[in-house]
């Protein structure tokens, strides 16, 4: 299946801003994360088609996984 | 920081001074002074600007000592632009220095009966106060120039544009950084409308010959400071992202959770967001030889702010923040950096709120009086405001009074107070801020996208209605708090995470005052804070139906989640039984 992933702030260092990933269906998110070798800190906001996602959900085909650093503002 | 100062702009024979402790109003700082003397002092029914309004003005418990973060302004009054209470602060140089000469408030009372305008003076001599018709309709920075000149470099000003010599609904009272450039604002509520009204132009600060104020218990004071900063840095949020991005850096994630209201509230994301994200801020200024980390306040170690230079590598203003970017960007539909920096700009030397101006631009264009996305025109019609003329006023007067002349429907405002940065249907905690804050939506007065969107301090859905009360109510209670102290409200971030951040700065504000201040202690003051300001607007008219969001949130369905508020009456009317 095919995810589309949004990374953010520094997550983007070393890595990119959108790219399409390949993965096996069923797929979670934290193996999503572990592909990207974000460390289980850096991923502290993660959203799957716009809404708040944790690192059990399991990905679906045309999914968008977006993963967010700690960050705040306002 | 133990005497109020006292101008009487109606004296016959002119301003008159007279100075006098704190009497009952000792203990009080920040918002908590402001909010106590207008809810005390000021007649309810009167006219915003009449004589009978007072603007207060109070550095916060903390400011003026060697206490990290604790430079916020707080400027209070009967609000033009919500006919109810008002506080709005601003960081700058100048809570630190009021505080410093041994100013705990400095009241403006009464109008002066011809049209002349002043500049009040305030070092450790004394206080001048000097009509000054030269100074007429300048513009910010040119205003701050002229001081410099006048009064020496050692300076700091509070000072009102065009906008509040003409009494905006919009005008800002403009705080002077740390190289005295006119940027930091008490924005929200027309606060420079009611300094117009008084008459005053500027006030210059002085604290040369005086010293940083001694807490009760210097050691333990010096002790706890050094566990907030230690807190601070530890932080993710105040050590590593606030620094590095700005507030800007929340562009992204707001649209990204379809929270970012775009073309007037139209939709809850916006396809230019990256082009104007905090990312991409950061990288243009440092391309640009400008500096993305920079305090507004001596003493600020979190440093979310900057600096923004043209293209040719020139200063333009100060990194836009959040608000701005979004005001006068999504809200819009202009993805342009350049063209928000010059809004920006052009916002702070006229002296208007950036997200008043932001929001009633994205009214005037569902309007069409301009079309979503043109930049050009944006710029135009702010420089209007700058330039008085009747569509300027029009737009000055913010946008519910713009929604009104030109027939909208969809006007983004509670208690005539425009909505900042995040749609309450997709972040509903926020919503009941918006509906609820004594102040008009203001998303600081308790700035729920924290636990909503960001996790910090725990996580409430921002889709579902429920505990979004509660989370509001707690926060509401805090921020009435900590914007009594000084502190800026990011180190909100590091105190809800972590407890012994927390603790420090009890431990600080107890050595400061030689008394014991507790959590509850805390709570307390947020409440009572909070109740006097319900109070005074209960007695100018308000009602619980003034606390409700404008109709089309709860009829039209927000994309791409598809939401509408929800929250229901009988709870919002909840928020405040503790």
């Amino acid at each position: 299946m095919k995810i589309t992933v949004k990374l953010f702030a520094t997550l983007r260092t070393d890595r990119f801003e959108q790219d399409v990933l390949h993965a096996e269906s069923g797929t979670s998110v934290q193996q999503m994360i572990d592909m990207l070798t974000i460390p289980p800190d850096e991923a502290a906001i993660i959203f799957v088609n716009g809404r708040h996602a944790d690192l059990r959900t399991a990905l679906s085909d045309g999914d968008t996984l977006s993963i967010f650093p700690p960050i705040g503002g306002g | 920081m133990d005497k109020i100062l006292r101008i009487d702009m109606g004296s016959s024979g002119g301003p008159k001074c007279t100075v006098s402790d704190l009497g009952g109003y000792a203990g009080f700082g920040g918002r908590a002074m402001t909010s106590a003397i207008v809810a005390q002092e000021v007649p309810p029914l009167c006219h915003p600007l009449g004589a009978e309004n007072k603007l207060v003005i109070a550095p916060g418990l903390l400011s003026g000592t060697i206490a990290a973060m604790s430079g916020r302004l707080s400027i209070g009054c009967k609000s033009p632009l919500t006919g109810g209470i008002k506080e709005s602060n601003a960081g700058g140089q100048p809570a630190q220095v009021l505080a410093r000469l041994g100013y705990a408030a400095i009241v403006i009372e009464g109008k002066p009966a011809g049209d002349d305008l002043y500049k009040i003076l305030i070092h450790k001599d004394g206080v001048a106060i000097t009509a000054d018709n030269s100074l007429k309709m300048m513009l910010n920075y040119d205003l701050v120039a002229k001081m410099k000149q006048e009064f020496g470099e050692k300076i700091c000003c509070i000072s009102i544009g065009p906008a509040g010599e003409m009494k905006m609904n919009a005008a800002s009272i403009a705080c002077t950084d740390m190289e005295q450039r006119p940027t930091r604002h008490c924005g929200r509520g027309g606060v420079g409308a009611v300094m117009g009204a008084k008459g005053v132009k500027a006030i210059v600060l002085d604290d040369t010959g005086m010293p940083v104020r001694t807490p009760r218990d210097p050691e333990k004071f010096r002790d706890a400071n050094k566990r907030f900063v230690e807190g601070l840095m530890k932080h993710p949020v105040t050590g590593q992202g606030l620094p590095t991005y700005g507030t800007n850096v929340l562009t992204n994630i707001m649209s990204e959770a379809g929270g970012y209201p775009t073309f007037n509230f139209q939709q809850g994301s916006f396809d230019g967001a990256s082009k104007i994200s905090g990312e991409t801020l950061a990288e243009l200024e440092k391309k640009r030889g400008a500096n993305p980390t920079h305090g507004c306040h001596r003493g600020c170690v979190i440093r979310c702010s900057g600096t923004y230079n043209d293209k040719n590598g020139n200063f333009l203003t100060k990194q836009p923040e959040y608000e701005t970017v979004w005001s006068h960007g999504g809200n819009c539909g202009i993805d342009d950096l350049d063209a928000i920096a010059m809004l920006d700009f052009l916002d702070d030397n006229i002296g208007v709120d950036t997200i008043e101006m932001g929001a009633t631009i994205g009214v005037a264009m569902e309007a069409g009086i301009a079309k979503f996305g043109d930049a050009e025109a944006a710029i135009a019609m702010v420089k209007e405001v700058g330039q008085g003329t009747y569509l300027g006023r029009i737009l000055g007067g913010g946008a519910a009074v713009a929604g009104k002349v030109f027939g909208v429907e969809r006007v983004p405002v509670v208690k005539g107070q425009a909505m900042p940065a995040y749609d309450p249907r997709a972040v509903k905690g926020i919503g009941v801020t918006y509906a609820t804050s004594p102040m008009g939506a203001d998303h600081t007065a308790g700035y729920a996208v924290t636990a909503n969107i960001l996790k910090v301090g725990g996580y409430v859905d921002p889709l579902k209605s429920d505990g979004q009360i509660e989370l509001s109510r707690d926060l509401q209670i805090a921020t009435a708090a900590v914007d009594s102290t000084g502190m800026c409200i990011f180190i909100a971030f590091a105190i809800l995470d972590q407890p012994e951040t927390f603790q420090s700065l009890l431990d600080m504000l107890s050595a400061c005052h030689g008394v014991s201040i507790t959590a509850d202690g805390v709570v307390d003051l947020g409440k009572n804070v909070l109740s006097m300001e319900r109070d005074f607007n209960a007695r100018a008219g308000f009602t619980k139906d003034h606390d409700r969001l404008p109709r089309f949130f709860s009829t039209e369905k927000l994309a791409p989640h598809q939401v509408t508020f929800d929250v229901k009456d009988e709870d919002l009317d909840r928020v405040f039984n503790w």
